[in-house]
């Protein structure tokens, strides 16, 4: 594992996974003094407290100013220092789209931006604050790698790749706390390389994020109750996604579902659909995510149950899938 | 330093030459942004042939002087400035807006050598400038950052976020142009959208604010010196609006709105390649005149 910061499952029970990036940040910035954070008035909300704490002279501060964050992030990376960005999904994504696009990514600039309150995380603020659409916006931007971590150890991970690659990360985590997958960040996490979380060969979920631990229970209750084996990716990184581990799945499995806090238009499950399709070979596909419209207000949990891609709503999705079959045989010689 | 009369004139001169060598590139791209271009030759000129501190031939030196032209669309006078200085060959100015260029209308830094920001969207490049200056702050570097913005692109409310930023971190190292040449695409700026009172304004935010005529190079000279002894102590950042003219130095277009975008046909080149002589003849008057 490269770098030196190690972080295990007694910390993400303490802190919340936006804490872990500001300790990793932190870590990160004791080193290398060409490091520095920039926020919009978010500090505190991106949880930038030990990174203030132990270097306060390179946590730049643009106030309430996305546009000028991602300009002034640009100019930085352009003369020298690796900032770190870190702001609300919705904003960093849509706010100052223009400024990611041209800026970060078109300039190919050595910035990373951390998108906290990811999905439906901030769910009572509402749809101001909800970001489902920033994966289909961030996926579209050439050079950007865009990661999205299932719990605190993967983001420590995730942040630590950022740092050793050179170029612009997009990396999207929640607010508050995640439920645990990972109990320490020892699990061989490579950028654009799928985890799989629950060997299987009945049907494949492939998740990002806070749908990764809903799946993993989810795969965990119909082995049990169905006796079905589910095989449960862990999807982190969106862009360059694993094209390898998904043709395996359709080969292996032949049903897919695809599961995420974000809308089923342009995200990770349109990502995996265009991987299938242009592997050729046909199989049962369903995306799990939020319909096209906006998503209701409420706790995290809540929402994600009502939009069903909470375990219950994978299980639901499994069950259905499975009695979908696009044909009856398990031979591929007969298709085109 | 202050501007000698030789110096002037010499600055004349290579003003004079940039304006016919973008005329020529309007014309072998067909077409091109020839007002806001000619409006920003002189600031152009006395950065690149007098004050920044860069090298052709290392044009990614660390400790360089950083330029940022936010109003990325006169690249049609940035890229032959940029030739003609040696970072890239004259030649590809004969390419500039074809097909397959490493030329377009606004200029790719990963492509065109000695561009420091790609720009052609507004609104951009005073945060990036923020950026780069708080960087030079940061890394204990003692390079100065130069940007200038058109006055039609200070509708983008993205300006005046970076505005902000480089009052706030008092970002003296940081010395921002504002092309004030009164016109934008549909019109005069103050028909279209009203920017007056401008100096108030700027002073408003934060900045030691001078007006001067940003055409007459001895001017120039004389607020950028300012500037630049200025950005020696962390103290309030200059801003320097400069009076000028859409199409300045061809008299036909000069002041005229109508010339943000022109293409040229032959006896109209010939008309405003010897109006651009003309012009020069009166600048060297006024360079013998004014210089000391």
């Amino acid at each position: 594992m490269a770098g030196g910061f190690v972080y295990n499952a007694i910390d993400q029970t303490e802190v919340a996974t936006a804490e872990i990036y500001g300790k990793a940040l932190a870590d990160i910035i004791l080193k290398d003094p060409k490091v520095v954070a920039i926020t919009a008035d978010l500090a505190k909300s991106t949880k930038l407290g030990d990174v203030l704490k132990v270097c306060p002279e390179r946590v730049i501060n643009v106030g309430i100013a996305e546009q000028d964050m991602f300009g002034v992030a640009a100019g930085m990376a352009k003369a020298g220092c690796i900032p770190f960005l870190s702001g609300f999904s919705a904003f960093t994504s849509m706010r100052a789209c223009d400024q990611l696009h041209t800026d970060i990514c078109y300039q190919n600039v050595n910035a990373k931006i951390i998108a906290t309150h990811a999905g439906t995380s901030f769910g009572q603020a509402g749809s101001t604050h909800h970001a489902i659409v920033d994966l289909a916006i961030t996926r579209a931007m050439p050079n950007l790698t865009v990661i999205v971590p299932a719990d605190g150890m993967e983001t420590a991970n995730a942040v630590n790749a950022a740092y050793n690659n050179f170029g612009p990360y997009y990396i999207r985590i929640n607010r508050g706390f995640d439920r645990v997958l990972y109990q320490n960040m020892d699990y061989g996490f490579e950028v654009g390389k799928a985890v799989e979380i629950n060997p299987g060969t009945d049907i494949t979920v492939i998740a990002c994020g806070s749908c990764v631990f809903q799946a993993k229970q989810a795969a965990e209750f119909l082995d049990n109750a169905d006796g079905l084996k589910v095989r449960v990716l862990n999807m982190h990184t969106i862009k360059p996604i694993d094209k390898e581990a998904i043709v395996k799945a359709v080969m292996d499995t032949r049903r897919i579902i695809t599961v995420e806090d974000h809308s089923v238009i342009g995200g990770l499950g349109s990502a995996v659909s265009e991987v299938v399709v242009e592997a050729g070979k046909a199989c049962a596909f369903k995306m799990l995510g939020h319909p096209d419209k906006f998503a209701p207000i409420g706790l995290h949990e809540d929402i994600m149950a009502e939009v069903g891609i909470d375990a219950n709503g994978i299980i639901a999705a499994v069950r259905e899938v499975m009695h979908k079959d696009f044909e009856e045989d398990d031979n591929w010689d007969d298709e085109f | 330093m202050p501007l000698s009369k030789k110096e002037w004139l010499a600055l004349e001169k290579k003003a004079f030459e940039l304006r016919k060598l973008c005329m020529n590139t309007t014309a072998w791209a067909g077409s091109g942004h020839i007002g806001g271009g000619m409006s920003v030759m002189d600031l152009l000129t006395v950065l690149y042939h007098k004050y920044l501190n860069i090298k052709v031939e290392d044009p990614k030196w660390e400790d360089r002087d950083r330029f940022i032209l936010s109003k990325g669309h006169a690249a049609i006078a940035y890229a032959p400035v940029l030739c003609d200085k040696g970072f890239n060959d004259p030649e590809m100015l004969k390419t500039f807006n074809l097909s397959g260029s490493k030329m377009g209308m606004h200029l790719d830094s990963n492509k065109v050598v000695g561009v420091d920001a790609s720009t052609g969207s507004l609104g951009h490049g005073v945060s990036i400038a923020a950026g780069t200056a708080l960087a030079a702050r940061i890394l204990g570097k003692d390079f100065l950052t130069y940007v200038v913005t058109g006055d039609g692109e200070l509708g983008e409310g993205s300006n005046w976020e970076g505005f902000m930023t480089i009052n706030h971190y008092q970002l003296s190292n940081c010395i921002v142009f504002i092309d004030r040449n009164h016109c934008m695409i549909d019109g005069p700026t103050e028909e279209v959208m009203k920017l007056e009172p401008l100096a108030d304004k700027m002073t408003a935010f934060g900045f030691n604010t001078v007006t001067i005529d940003g055409n007459n190079i001895g001017a120039l000279c004389d607020a950028i010196d300012a500037a630049i002894e200025r950005s020696k102590e962390k103290c309030a950042p200059t801003c320097i609006i400069m009076d000028t003219k859409k199409g300045a130095g061809i008299k036909d277009i000069e002041g005229d709105y109508h010339c943000h975008y022109m293409a040229l046909d032959d006896a109209t080149f010939d008309k405003y390649m010897k109006e651009l002589e003309e012009d020069y003849n009166s600048r060297v008057a006024r360079a013998e005149k004014e210089g000391k």
